[in-house]
């Protein structure tokens, strides 16, 4: 295990926060920050989502980048019109630190689970979507994305994910590419399911079925690029999410793959339905079905059903 | 015209707001008539005497800042931009034209908005936000939001007054057309807004009430300066629809498409109450 990426997230906010006079932290009371450790430009505004979101449109517009903090929850589904009209219709420079997202606020319940934002966020025009797959990868992937003009939403968990093992460099907007087979290819977006994809590659493998794992960790844009010559070359593509399935990651590779290439896209994602029970992050996505068996039956089942 | 020669420069701006309004809600779409009447004198005084704006350059970075929360309003701010020298007054002829910029609820891309609105309930967030900003940068701006009364009746309005107390914004002046009616009917008989002025008080803000038809009284209480430390509202007591005898006052004025009778009809009302 590292650190959750909300922690990581946090130390970057607390390196770069006095060396950048743009950034100020907008905070709404979630006990993420220390304020007595930060200088002026970190301000609680208190429970009060669409006026936090309100309120880093206006300072955006004065001249600041706002770091917005919250649930990933409250961002997308309370402050969603503050985000759609204030933030995104203005293209503004906010970045939205949406922490506890998917299923990672586990015993909270359903209230605190937000497997609908990447759905919400990324039909939203001028808004880029960052799910970073690990510790490390969130701390490079939210620097990266203080180089973007317009707002940046950045999908955060509530606690420490295991570490990716060693993999080429994240770069924001590009699919990072951990295993490469011309079989089949899973795209996976998140901590657990990038784990799931790469553990999935490694049954298959033991089959003789050469898999590419994609970590899609940049949503919006999406890398339709790279995703589409791997799956030109495989036919098959088994998609895998901490999200409700429709409207989330895998809709969106397969919305744009059904424009450029015959290939079958086959989703592994969190049922249509609400969570009704306890337990952590990764029992929970297991118990929704998004398992590394689930990847590698759909492999299997969409190999028999190829179009090429 | 309809100024009067010893107008004062505000009420006289008013007198073309009006005018203009009434012109484009003769147009294709009609428009949002009775609480932009309500708006003329507000957004006559801002412009021609409190607001630090430069026409010729509106993104000036000292500007001052004026947040039309009531986006229904938009044809009477687009009335006072053009007025004010932001854009000619020809640009009007787009509004509700296809293709045209000029929409019922502006939209930034026109010269001297600052943000789109339309939907209620988001300006004084929005006002945090830039009264944050110039606190953070030492700059000596303030921040106007005006909004509708029947605005007040959305949740995020309350949840913004009272961030705004809390951070101590005394940059931040709010503005309450309080011409107390809605689309269907009066605001205390649908969601009562009574006692205004103690809810806003309750909130931590300086209240000032003012007849919102003098040019006068608005501008005594947008350019008092504020107590230390505390957000400004000024209640503006309006009539829906001011200036045209047969809409004035009655809900039917929220939104209006004159035919041409009813156009002459409500110019030749304006001319009157000009020269009155």
């Amino acid at each position: 295990m590292t650190a959750s990426s909300r922690e990581v997230y946090r130390d970057a906010v607390l390196d770069l926060l006095p060396r950048d006079e743009r950034l100020v932290c907008l905070d709404s009371d979630t006990g993420l920050f220390d304020a007595a450790a930060f200088p002026e430009r970190y301000l609680n505004l208190g429970i009060a989502e669409h006026t936090l979101m309100g309120a880093a449109a206006g300072l955006a517009k004065s001249g600041r980048m706002p770091l917005v903090n919250t649930m990933a929850a409250f961002a997308s589904s309370r402050a969603n019109e503050a985000v759609k009209i204030d933030i995104a219709l203005n293209n503004l420079p906010v970045r939205i630190a949406a922490t506890h997202s998917g299923v990672s606020a586990g015993h909270l319940g359903p209230t605190h689970h937000a497997l609908e934002d990447l759905a919400v966020m990324r039909t939203l025009p001028n808004m880029t979507v960052v799910v970073p797959a690990d510790g490390p990868q969130t701390g490079t992937l939210f620097r990266q994305s203080l180089r973007v003009k317009g707002p940046v939403y950045l999908r955060l968990g509530r606690n420490a994910t295991p570490e990716l093992p060693a993999a080429p460099p994240v770069t924001l907007g590009l699919a990072q590419v951990l295993r490469d087979g011309s079989d089949v290819t899973i795209a996976a977006c998140g901590p657990y399911p990038v784990l799931a994809a790469l553990e999935a590659a490694d049954t298959l493998a033991a089959e003789g079925v050469r898999a590419s794992v994609l970590n899609v960790h940049t949503v919006k844009p999406l890398d339709v690029a790279t995703i589409a010559a791997h799956a030109q070359r495989s036919g098959v593509v088994v998609t895998v999410e901490e999200h409700w399935r429709n409207a989330g990651f895998g809709a969106a590779v397969a919305e744009s793959l059904a424009e450029i290439t015959p290939s079958l896209v086959l989703r592994v994602a969190m049922p249509d339905a609400f969570v009704p029970v306890s337990g952590g992050q990764r029992y929970l996505t297991e118990r929704g079905g998004v398992t590394s068996a689930a990847v590698a039956a759909k492999a299997r089942s969409a190999l028999g059903r190829s179009p090429r | 015209m309809t100024t009067t020669i010893d107008a004062p420069p505000a009420a006289g701006t008013a007198a073309r707001i009006r005018e203009h309004v009434v012109n484009l809600c003769a147009g294709p779409e009609g428009g949002h008539l009775g609480g932009s009447m309500s708006l003329a004198e507000i957004l006559a005084t801002l412009y021609t005497r409190v607001l630090r704006v430069d026409p010729l350059d509106p993104a000036s970075p000292g500007r001052d800042v004026l947040l039309l929360s009531k986006g229904h309003g938009g044809l009477a701010l687009y009335a006072a931009l053009t007025e004010a020298g932001f854009f000619p007054a020809d640009r009007l002829a787009e509004y509700g034209r296809p293709g045209g910029e000029f929409m019922a609820h502006p939209h930034a891309e026109i010269p001297g908005v600052e943000m789109p609105s339309g939907s209620l309930g988001h300006g004084l967030a929005l006002a945090v936000g830039f009264g944050l900003g110039f606190r953070l940068d030492g700059a000596d701006r303030r921040c106007f939001v005006v909004m509708g009364d029947g605005e007040l009746q959305e949740g995020s309005v309350w949840e913004a007054a009272s961030v705004a107390a809390a951070q101590r914004l005394d940059t931040l002046v709010a503005v309450v057309d309080r011409n107390r009616l809605q689309i269907t009917g009066a605001t205390e008989t649908i969601d009562a807004l009574e006692p205004l002025a103690d809810r806003w008080s309750a909130f931590g803000w300086t209240v000032r009430q003012v007849d919102g038809h003098s040019c006068e009284e608005l501008e005594a209480a947008l350019t008092e300066p504020p107590a230390p430390g505390r957000p400004t509202v000024v209640i503006a007591h309006t009539v829906k629809g001011k200036g045209i005898p047969f809409v004035e006052d009655q809900p039917r004025s929220h939104y209006a498409k004159l035919g041409e009778r009813q156009h002459a009809k409500a110019l030749a009302a304006l001319r009157r109450g000009a020269a009155s």
